[in-house]
C-alpha cells in the first residue's frame, strides 16, 4: 500500500472515529490540532486503525506516535 | 475471534449510511424513539454507537423527545476505564426501548461514590448502581494451599462487595448490579489452580459462586460477566496491553458485546424483555418443507446432523417454554398439514399441546404474528420471531419494527446458540409463577382470527429488487426440473409426475411450450422456483398441463407474471385460448382457487372436486408486479413455424 493510499484510508477512519468529515491529514497534523482527539479518543483511533489496516501496534511502537506522518510510517511499514 | 459475539451476529449488519441516517433523523419532527430504535437494532460497532450515543446526548440537551423508549438513570461504579463504555451502553440501551442516563463518577472512586451521602452517584438517586469490578478491584492476595485463609479472603472480598451496597442501599436506594469477575488468563502451577485453595483462580471461583449465592437471596441482580468472558474466551476477554495503556478492563472488540448485557438487564429489571417465541416451521423446526417433502422427508430426527439441528431448536423452545416463554407458530402452509409432524411424526420434540397460538396459513407473517399477539394480549415488543427465511424476516422488521427478530446463519447447526446469545429473553429474577404462566395460555393450538392485513407489503416486496427470469426447457435446468416436478405438492395443480425422459421428450417437441422460472432478490438467487408446461389441444387452444411452484416465493405474485409470460408466447404464435385443471389431492388445497384469482372462467368441475378453467387470450392482462422481467432461449419463430 503505498502512502497516497494510506492517507486516503486514514481519512476515512479519522472521519469515523471524531464523527467529522472535513478533517485534512498532513504528516505534521498531531492531537493539539483536532478539537475531541483526548487520551481516550486516541486509543479509539489507534483501536479503529488496527481493524482497517489489519495490523497491530506494540506498546512501544503506540508510545512513539507523535503525529499523523509517524502513524502513517508505522503503517507503511507493516501494511 | 468469534463473530457471533464479537459482531452480535444475531442483528443485521448496519447499514452503510449509518451515519447518513442519523444526520438526516436531527432534522426529524416528533419523537425520535423509534427511529433510533431502528438504527440501534443493528449490529453496531463501537465507533458507530460512540456516534449514536453523541447524537442521544444533542438531541437531550436540545430538549428533544425520546419517546416511547423509557428513562433510566444508571450509575456505574468502576476500578477501570469505562470513558469509551459509557457511549457503548447508552447506544445499545436504545437497542432495547430504554432511554439511558449514565451516572459516571471520577474514576477508582468506588467506595466513596457508595459510603458518602452526597457523592456524585447518590445525589443523582440513580435507578440502579452497576459495580463494574473487575478482579483487580479486590484485595485479592495468594494463600497457596491455606484453606482458611483463602476462605477468609472470598468472606473479606464478599463483606466489601455488601458494604458498597448497604452504602447504595441506604444512601439512595438504587437497584444494586453486581459483576461476578472474569478470572485471570495466565496460570500459576497449571490444572492445579482450580483444584489447590488460595489460587487466584480458586479464589475468583470462590468468590464468584459465594457472590451469586448472595445475590439471589438479597434481590439484588447479578451481570455474569465471567460467563460472558468464559463464552469468548478468557484470552479474547483480557487484553493485557490495553490494561497497561488505558485500564480497559477487557477488550475492545468485547465493548459492544458487553453494552449489549448491559442493555438487556436493565430492560428486564424494567420488565422489557421477550414473552413469546414464534416459530416458523419449514427449515426452522424441522429441515424440509412438509407440505413437498411429506412427513417421511423432514429431517427432525436423531442421527441426522440437520435433523439433530433442528431439533436443538426444538428443545430450547421447550426449556424457553418450561421457564414461561409462550410458544406460537407462524407457518406459510395448510393447517392440517402443518400440524401433521406434531401429531404423527415420532421424533419431534414439541407437541401441538405446547404451542398457544399456531397460524398456518397463507397469509403474510406480519399479519398473523400480529394476530398471534393480540390473541394472547401480549406486546409486540415482547415478540421474538425466528425464520430461516431472509425475505419474511426482513418483511416483519419493516412491517412490525417492534418485534425481535433475529439473523438466522446458513447453517441451521448454530440457529439455536444464535437465538440463545441474543438474549431477548433475559431475566433477573425467576419465580415459581413463570413454571406454569406458559400454560395459562395453553388452549390446544388455537388459531387466531386474522384482522386487517398489516399494511406496506407491496411496498417491501417492490424493495427486494426482484428479477424473474423466464427459459423454455433446457438441458441445464433439466434435473432440476425433473426434481420439481417430482417433489412439489403444495403449489401444483395437476401433481403430474414425469421422469426425466419425458421432460426431455417435452423439451424437444416443437409443439409443447415449456416455462422454467428463476427469482433472484437483494437476499440472493432463489434458482428455479417455477415450471409450466403447456400442450396443443383443440386448434388454437393451449391446455395447461403442469403448473408449479416452490412456496418460498408465494405471496410476491410471480404467478401473475409466469401468466402474463404464458400470454405473450401464446399470443405470438395466435393460440386464442388457455385451458387450465386443478386436480385435487391432499397437499395442494393451497391452489384450489388460483385459476379463479388469475381471472380464468370457471369451464367445468366434477364430483372429485376436479375443476377445469378457461382464459382467451384476447383481452387477458393479469396484474404485473414490481419485479425486472428477462425472457431468454425462446425460439418463437420456430415454435410458429410448426403450427402453422
Amino acid at each position: 500500500m503505498d502512502e497516497a493510499q494510506i492517507y486516503a484510508s486514514l481519512t476515512d477512519v479519522f472521519a469515523d472515529v471524531f464523527d467529522e468529515e472535513s478533517i485534512k491529514l498532513t504528516p505534521k497534523l498531531s492531537a493539539k490540532d483536532v478539537d475531541g482527539w483526548d487520551s481516550l479518543t486516541h486509543i479509539r483511533l489507534l483501536l479503529t486503525i488496527e481493524k482497517a489496516f489489519k495490523v497491530k501496534f506494540s506498546t512501544s511502537e503506540i508510545g512513539r506516535l507523535e503525529n499523523v506522518g509517524d502513524l502513517v510510517a508505522l503503517i507503511k511499514a507493516r501494511a | 475471534m468469534n463473530p457471533l459475539y464479537s459482531e452480535l451476529q444475531w442483528l443485521p449488519r448496519a447499514p452503510r449510511e449509518f451515519s447518513a441516517k442519523l444526520k438526516d433523523l436531527a432534522n426529524a419532527g416528533g419523537p425520535l424513539g423509534p427511529e433510533l430504535r431502528a438504527l440501534a437494532s443493528h449490529a453496531l460497532d463501537l465507533n458507530q454507537l460512540t456516534k449514536l450515543a453523541k447524537f442521544i446526548g444533542r438531541a437531550r440537551s436540545e430538549g428533544k423527545l425520546l419517546d416511547p423508549l423509557v428513562p433510566f438513570r444508571l450509575a456505574v461504579l468502576s476500578n477501570s476505564t469505562i470513558d469509551m463504555i459509557v457511549p457503548a451502553l447508552v447506544a445499545s440501551a436504545v437497542r432495547h426501548g430504554i432511554a439511558l442516563e449514565v451516572i459516571q463518577p471520577p474514576y477508582d472512586q468506588v467506595t466513596q461514590e457508595a459510603l458518602i451521602l452526597d457523592s456524585k452517584v447518590n445525589r443523582s438517586k440513580p435507578h440502579a448502581v452497576l459495580f463494574a469490578l473487575d478482579y483487580r478491584a479486590l484485595p485479592l492476595k495468594l494463600s497457596l494451599g491455606d484453606h482458611e485463609a483463602s476462605s477468609s479472603t472470598v468472606r473479606g472480598v464478599l463483606g466489601y462487595l455488601q458494604t458498597l451496597r448497604n452504602g447504595i442501599k441506604t444512601n439512595s436506594n438504587g437497584v444494586c448490579i453486581f459483576q461476578t469477575f472474569a478470572p485471570p488468563v495466565e496460570p500459576l502451577f497449571g490444572s492445579l489452580d482450580r483444584a489447590l485453595p488460595g489460587t487466584l483462580r480458586s479464589l475468583v471461583d470462590g468468590i464468584n459462586r459465594e457472590l451469586a449465592d448472595y445475590v439471589l437471596g438479597s434481590g439484588d441482580v447479578l451481570l455474569d460477566v465471567a460467563g460472558l468472558a468464559e463464552t469468548v474466551g478468557l484470552a479474547d476477554w483480557h487484553n493485557t496491553q490495553l490494561w497497561n495503556m488505558a485500564k480497559f478492563s477487557f477488550s475492545d472488540e468485547l465493548i459492544p458485546l458487553y453494552a449489549d448485557h448491559v442493555a438487556r438487564t436493565v430492560a428486564a429489571i424494567r420488565g422489557k424483555s421477550g414473552k413469546v417465541l414464534v416459530l416458523d416451521l419449514d427449515n426452522t423446526v424441522w429441515g424440509g418443507v412438509i407440505g413437498d417433502d411429506g412427513l417421511e422427508g423432514i429431517k427432525v430426527a436423531q442421527g441426522d446432523a440437520c435433523g439433530e439441528a433442528h431439533l436443538a431448536v426444538q428443545r430450547m423452545a421447550l426449556d424457553l417454554r418450561q421457564r414461561g416463554i409462550v410458544l406460537a407458530v407462524a407457518s406459510k402452509n395448510t393447517d392440517v398439514v402443518a400440524r401433521e409432524p406434531f401429531e404423527k411424526h415420532p421424533e419431534m420434540l414439541l407437541k401441538l399441546d405446547h404451542i398457544a397460538v399456531f397460524q398456518a396459513n397463507w397469509n403474510d407473517k406480519a399479519t398473523n404474528i400480529q394476530a398471534i399477539a393480540e390473541e394472547l394480549s401480549l406486546g409486540l415488543d415482547s415478540v421474538v420471531f425466528l425464520d430461516d427465511n431472509p425475505v419474511e424476516r426482513g418483511l416483519v422488521r419493516q412491517l412490525l419494527p417492534q418485534v425481535s427478530v433475529p439473523e438466522l446463519p446458513e447453517d441451521p447447526a448454530w440457529y439455536a446458540r444464535t437465538l440463545a446469545a441474543g438474549g431477548y429473553f433475559e431475566a433477573v429474577t425467576f419465580a415459581a409463577e413463570d413454571l406454569k404462566r406458559a400454560g395459562f395460555y395453553q388452549d390446544n393450538a388455537k388459531r387466531a382470527s386474522l384482522q386487517r392485513q398489516v399494511g406496506g407489503v407491496d411496498d417491501y416486496l417492490a424493495s427486494l429488487d426482484m428479477t424473474i427470469t423466464f427459459q423454455p426447457f433446457d438441458v441445464t435446468g433439466r434435473a432440476r426440473i425433473v426434481q420439481l416436478i417430482n417433489k412439489s405438492n403444495q403449489y401444483n395443480l395437476t401433481t403430474r409426475r414425469y421422469t426425466d425422459p419425458e421432460v426431455t421428450e417435452a423439451e424437444n417437441d416443437p409443439e409443447v411450450f415449456t416455462l422454467q422460472v428463476r427469482l433472484a432478490d437483494i437476499f440472493g438467487d432463489n434458482g428455479m422456483i417455477s415450471v409450466v408446461i403447456c400442450r396443443p389441444a383443440e386448434a388454437g387452444v393451449w391446455e395447461i398441463d403442469t403448473w408449479l411452484m416452490s412456496c418460498r416465493v408465494l405471496g410476491r405474485k410471480v404467478e401473475h407474471m409466469v401468466l402474463r409470460e404464458i400470454l405473450e408466447h401464446a399470443r405470438a404464435v395466435g393460440i386464442r385460448k388457455l385451458s387450465g385443471v386443478y386436480r385435487p389431492t391432499d397437499r395442494n388445497k393451497l391452489v384450489v382457487d388460483h385459476y379463479a384469482k388469475l381471472g380464468f372462467a370457471k369451464a367445468g368441475e366434477e364430483e372429485t372436486g376436479l375443476t377445469c378453467w378457461e382464459l382467451l387470450v384476447e383481452g387477458a392482462n393479469p396484474q404485473s408486479a414490481p419485479m425486472k422481467v428477462v425472457s431468454q432461449g425462446f425460439a418463437v419463430s420456430q415454435i410458429k413455424e410448426s403450427l402453422a
